[in-house]
């Protein structure tokens, strides 16, 4: 019965975010001046939805529910929105759900493709640094999905202001200082969690398997990704890759992620192949 | 009553005629009292300001109105009339108030979307109002007016793109910057047009205000002028490495700062974002510099594109101001149609009767099956009540007196009364 609900739930988020993506598109082409929060609500009912169903799965369960494709890319999914949220209410951006939502749907519509059942943890993986490692690696992740999102809106903004055509969604897009500022602060965000999921991930494979380490794919891919973002934080500091050349980095960084989130887990298997 | 505006504007009278009329300073109080007492002018609101000149009047009769208030002006201005007919335009009812409605949202300005006349038409207003020249009619139709602007403004882009060329400066610097309480501005050179934009930016909050000119003492003019610190023309590259914002306007005939020098200064600043606005001709800024990343160079073409394109935008978005503009002047009429006296008499009859109806079953329910002329006799004396307690108030409204529209507007409150009846007096 249970398992019932929690496909209802998540097929009702599914949903949501659907129409939200939809919404959010229709947004970038409106004539009006005002833009609608219409897609914010949607993706917040969605998200209402989506919350319940990762509760019911962790009581299911009994741990975060991370342990296979469907679960774990529906959590990423479910971790881009709650960053996504933070920053409407905080910055009020114009067209930003335009930009996040479809990530968020494309995110959960992979996720939907994935076996849905509920799986037991085996043993040698129930560690409070389970949850604490899978948190923060996800958490990670998110920040830098929506440092894409920014990026691209940067990008365009950018292509407004330099052609000088200001047609188009140069009216409804945010400044690009503060679309820059924002990569930046996500890409502060998501570097050191990235860094701290690496490090409580080590520390459970030694407690879980008795080594730190052992160049499995993943754990390859993640210190790419990681050593990109410190490549990205680097050039800026230094020498003031900022603007264009971190958005396009961003952009980057987060085609990795995605690479070493999906590519890795479905074509070079390891230990983190969630079986 | 009928709804009159009188007036002329920057599209039909010269400015030495314009002049001539305007009701400015103290005048306009004078004739305010003037039109008050007047006969032919019921109520009114004199608007003036230095594109138009007009009188929106309610008036018994439109041709003595008309009249009444030609004579006015021509009066208190000492105006011949037959050189003031050439400039007047005279609308009548709806007309007049769709004239209103577009003041008021500025679609008949100069430049449609200008926010201020919809300021100076409260400010005239608020006169009409001290001056008690005002009534029910004129103060239901301002009110409207200034709903409709605000609806116009709000949902359609007629006020939102710059259509000068400092303002579009300004627009574009907050594209970039965001804020620009924490940016430096410089100015190099001169000229009336920097001086504006100047201005609009530091109107705008920026911090710093630097100022190089060849000749250092008119450095120190206007940087005192834009409590900004004048710099030596000599020393202002280096001194980009501390200013996000440049307007640069000289008389120099060759390029006063090429793509190395700026290639370099963006180098030494990490690559801060730097807008230049070049509005000299010829040009004082290598144009190829804005290939450089985070600098975003526009020369004074570029920003009259932008000026045209968004003036464009405009009339495009006027077009749907209009729209509004004739929904609401319907809404507007239906309230004022109300205001005939047949439909509040109607309706305030009906209302009577239906009570006298239901009053009369209940009573006579009561009372249990009685003869027919008992019954009779009942229901005249039920209606004889009715009419002779309706007969005064009804009276007065057929009457056509002074304040009737107040009246009627009263009446339909206190007795509820709901007036559908919609009469096309679209004259």
């Amino acid at each position: 019965m249970q398992i019932e609900i929690n496909v209802l739930l998540f097929e009702l988020a599914l949903t949501f975010y659907f129409i939200a993506t939809i919404a959010g598109i229709l947004e970038i082409f409106r004539g009006k001046k005002t833009s609608s929060r219409l897609a914010l609500y949607l993706a917040a009912t969605g998200f209402l939805f989506h919350t319940a169903n990762i509760v019911v799965r962790y009581i299911e369960g009994g741990h975060i529910p991370v342990t296979n494709m469907h679960e774990a890319t529906s959590f990423f999914s479910w971790c881009v929105l709650v960053l996504f949220f933070f920053h409407e209410f905080r910055y009020k951006l114009g067209l930003l759900s335009s930009f996040i939502m479809p990530i968020v749907f494309l995110l959960m519509f992979s996720s939907s493709i994935f076996p849905r059942e509920i799986k037991v943890l085996s043993p040698v993986l129930q560690s409070y640094w389970f949850g604490i490692h899978v948190v923060l690696a996800f958490l990670g992740d998110a920040a830098f999905a929506m440092a894409c999102g920014i990026g691209i809106m940067y990008l365009l903004q950018e292509r407004y202001v330099k052609s000088k055509h200001l047609g188009g969604l140069f009216r409804k897009l945010p400044s690009l200082q503060v679309l820059d500022e924002i990569n930046y602060h996500l890409i502060t965000l998501g570097f050191p969690l990235l860094t701290f999921a690496m490090i409580t991930g080590v520390i459970w494979a030694n407690s879980a398997w008795g080594t730190y380490w052992r160049w499995d794919p993943k754990e390859v891919w993640s210190l790419i990704t990681w050593l990109i973002y410190a490549l990205v934080l680097h050039l800026r500091l230094t020498i003031g890759w900022r603007g264009k050349k971190a958005a396009i980095l961003s952009i980057a960084g987060f085609v990795i992620v995605i690479f070493a989130f999906f590519g890795v887990t479905i074509i070079l298997k390891g230990r983190h192949v969630f079986m | 009553m009928d709804i009159l505006v009188v007036g002329l504007n920057h599209k039909t009278a010269a400015i030495e005629i314009r002049e001539k009329v305007a009701f400015d300073g103290p005048k306009l109080d004078a004739a305010n009292k003037i039109l008050k007492n007047s006969k032919a002018v019921k109520e009114s609101i004199i608007l003036s300001t230095c594109n138009r000149v007009e009188i929106y009047a309610g008036v018994n009769d439109a041709n003595s109105g008309i009249e009444g208030i030609k004579d006015f002006i021509s009066d208190f201005h000492k105006v011949p009339k037959d050189l003031l007919a050439k400039s007047l335009y005279i609308h009548k009812g709806y007309e007049a108030i769709r004239h209103m409605y577009r003041v008021a949202s500025s679609l008949d300005s100069m430049v449609v979307g200008e926010p201020q006349i919809l300021g100076q038409l409260k400010d005239a207003f608020d006169t009409a109002l001290k001056n008690k020249t005002t009534g029910v009619i004129l103060n239901k139709l301002m009110r409207k007016a200034v709903s409709v602007a605000k609806r116009i403004r709000t949902e359609t882009g007629i006020a939102e793109s710059a259509v000068s060329i400092s303002f579009a400066a300004v627009e574009l610097a907050k594209k970039i910057f965001d804020d620009l309480s924490s940016k430096a501005f410089m100015l190099i050179g001169a000229g009336e047009m920097a001086e504006l934009a100047a201005r609009h930016l530091i109107n705008n909050g920026v911090k710093d205000v630097f100022v190089t000119n060849r000749t250092m003492s008119r450095a120190e003019e206007l940087a005192h002028a834009f409590h900004g610190k004048a710099i030596p023309f000599d020393g202002f590259v280096q001194e980009l490495l501390h200013t996000d914002i440049v307007i640069c306007s000289t008389g120099a005939p060759d390029y006063i700062l090429m793509k190395e020098q700026a290639h370099k200064t963006m180098k030494d600043r990490k690559q801060k974002p730097m807008f230049i606005i070049d509005i000299s001709v010829p040009r004082n800024i290598d144009p190829r510099i804005n290939d450089l990343d985070n600098v975003y160079l526009y020369d004074v073409d570029n920003l009259q594109g932008i000026v045209d394109s968004n003036i464009q935008v405009r009339s495009k978005e006027a077009e749907k101001a209009e729209e509004i503009v004739d929904e609401e002047i319907d809404s507007f009429l239906k309230w004022n149609a109300s205001l005939s006296a047949t439909p509040t008499i109607l309706a305030l009859r009906n209302m009577a009767e239906e009570i006298r109806k239901s009053e009369l079953e209940k009573t006579l329910k009561k009372l249990g099956p009685m003869e027919e002329d008992r019954i009779k006799a009942i229901d005249n004396l039920t209606v004889s009540i009715v009419n002779k307690l309706i007969h005064p108030p009804t009276a007065s409204l057929k009457s056509g007196e002074e304040d009737k529209e107040q009246m009627l507007d009263i009446v339909q409150k206190i007795f509820n009364l709901e007036i559908d009846s919609y009469n096309n007096d679209k004259t």
